[in-house]
């Protein structure tokens, strides 16, 4: 490949600059010390110490991540059961359905997915509070990590699965022992992608809360409709830098997973 | 038995949790209002049977909503603000996944990253960023004010504008990369060929690498045009009063007025205007697939 023509080079640049500018600003202006949030007034960190203060904050953050663990973790067991349904199931009354309700899901609009939760939750007398929450980001976050586990159960070869089991390993053995190891990187990624949406949720969120419980969205959102302010400058700096470490260092195991893995294919080719 | 067990577990989930409160959102759509809790009469009943609702049935809530004209301009300008942007989407990121496509094959895996890793920053997040740069007197204001290019600050803020760029923003990702995956897999020499029998860089770009990234663009326009048209965050935050989307509608309809049949009602138009777009989309992956195997 040549060197980049100029054009190229422009468009990646402006992209770039569109796409990260916005969120440096944001960034910078966490560590102003004035009120005013568009005037730099000194470099200072009280908008993290008021933020540390700040109760309904702190509880609100602390709800978010109990439902995302949850119900990401619900997700991940009920989409990959759903993908090796889908992939490895063959037929059975109502394939046709079953993969509808698991494709739906993704390109139905929050507000609808929202409105329907919370008129079932009131029709079986549910109060709503975390455990309604759980229930909703579950039911979306499944979809989306069947989806993910699928893709990579379809590309896998099906034959290491039938040499297990012609060497007498259980069909439940051969999943644990064969299967899953291979599926594991889809699997991880299924739990990082439902964990991420389950953060972010805000619609869903408003619909199946309940005065008890509040997610971080939902506070942020009903502080951010007043206007942009320093706390939340700093609250969003907190969430970028745990978002970036976060897809840095998966990014980085990854391809040292990968080398690795050349390596090693490289010694059995030799030896 | 374990069969059985393994199929039924996120069946019955997804019954009871997808499609049963589908099935109530269209039964309350058919009900009538009223000031009680909850805020509707229902119009089908156990004991009355099947007869019985469909003697009172009379897709009021429905009627209602052709007759209101803010809901049908709500739907209209939804697909009016979900085309404009999906096409504003379409030409910032076709030139970013074109670049990208060409980049030096040791760059792309970062561009890549650089690319997917604001989609894993919080949406809301995202959508807030600009409400300091667009206000009156954000960032973008003090930068024009400063080179001199305007003498008085624009409102772009709770404008339509305001919207377009949030969505062009944060739908960005997904025009990219099913566009960047199209283009990687072009074959450079088919190129070079056309060049060499004649064509112009431009109407080789125009002949070629177009039509053999199509699916690619027609994957990225739907990934985006899809979810806009529900769109609540962005209209709620960057929006204005005069800025219409359905999503905004729906949400107002339900938690201020209160009026859930007629929520509903708006919920099920909406799904029913959604489904042509998401058959389409359906169809070009399938398309897609069969090309793959």
């Amino acid at each position: 490949m040549t060197r980049m023509s100029w054009f190229n080079t422009v468009s990646l640049t402006l992209g770039f600059a569109f796409l990260y500018v916005p969120m440096l600003i944001l960034v910078i202006f966490s560590f102003n010390d004035g009120k005013l949030v568009t005037v730099w007034a000194g470099f200072s960190t009280r908008w993290y110490g008021e933020l540390m203060q700040n109760e309904a904050f702190l509880d609100a953050a602390w709800v978010t991540i109990k439902v995302a663990v949850a119900s990401s973790t619900i997700a991940t067991v009920l989409g990959t059961m759903a993908a090796y349904v889908l992939v490895r199931g063959g037929r059975f009354m109502g394939r046709t359905l079953f993969s509808g309700m698991i494709y739906a899901p993704l390109v139905m609009p929050e507000v609808i997915t929202g409105l329907s939760l919370l008129l079932l939750f009131i029709g079986i007398g549910l109060d709503r509070g975390v455990l309604t929450i759980i229930l909703a980001h579950t039911t979306f976050s499944m979809c989306y990590v069947s989806v993910v586990v699928s893709s990579r159960l379809m590309t896998f070869d099906r034959s290491l699965e039938e040499a297990a089991l012609d060497l007498g390993c259980s069909a439940a053995q051969a999943f644990r022992l064969v299967t899953l190891p291979i599926i594991a990187p889809a699997v991880i990624s299924g739990w990082l992608l439902a964990f991420t949406l389950s953060l972010d949720d805000l619609v869903i969120a408003s619909f199946t809360s309940g005065p008890a419980a509040t997610t971080l969205p939902i506070k942020i959102y009903s502080a951010v409709r007043l206007g942009v302010s320093p706390e939340i400058n700093a609250l969003s700096t907190i969430m970028i830098a745990i978002v970036t470490i976060g897809v840095i260092t998966a990014s980085l195991a990854n391809k040292r997973q990968m080398v690795r893995q050349q390596r090693d294919e490289q010694s059995a080719v030799r030896s | 038995m374990r069969r059985f067990a393994l199929i039924a577990a996120p069946y019955l989930w997804l019954l009871a949790l997808f499609l049963v409160p589908f099935a109530i959102v269209l039964k309350i759509s058919l009900s009538d209002y009223a000031i009680s809790i909850p805020p509707y009469t229902p119009q089908f009943d156990w004991a009355t049977g099947i007869g019985a609702f469909l003697e009172k049935l009379d897709f009021e809530n429905f009627i209602w909503l052709t007759e209101d004209d803010l809901y049908w301009k709500a739907y209209l300008s939804s697909l009016k603000i979900a085309l404009i942007s999906t096409f504003m989407t379409l030409l910032v990121g076709y030139p970013m996944a074109y670049a990208m496509a060409r980049a030096p094959a040791e760059w792309r895996a970062t561009l890549m990253m650089l690319v997917i890793l604001p989609f894993w920053t919080s949406f809301l997040i995202r959508v807030y960023a600009w409400m300091g740069i667009l206000s009156n007197e954000g960032f973008l204001n003090q930068f024009l004010l400063w080179t001199g290019m305007i003498s008085e600050p624009l409102t772009i803020l709770n404008t339509n504008t305001a919207v377009y760029i949030g969505i062009v923003y944060t739908y960005l990702p997904f025009m990219i990369l099913p566009i960047y995956a199209a283009l990687e897999r072009l074959d450079d020499s088919l190129i070079e060929a056309a060049e060499d029998l004649g064509c112009s860089r431009l109407t080789a770009f125009w002949l070629i690498t177009i039509p053999l990234s199509k699916t690619g663009i027609i994957a990225g326009c739907f990934l985006v045009f899809i979810p806009v048209i529900g769109e609540f965050v962005i209209p709620s935050l960057l929006g204005g009063s005069d800025t219409l989307m359905i999503g905004k509608v729906l949400w107002e309809e339900f938690f201020s007025n209160r009026d859930w049949p007629v929520a509903s009602a708006v919920a099920v138009v909406l799904l029913l205007l959604l489904i042509i777009p998401i058959v389409l989309f359906q169809r070009n992956q399938q398309k897609q697939e069969e090309a793959d195997t």
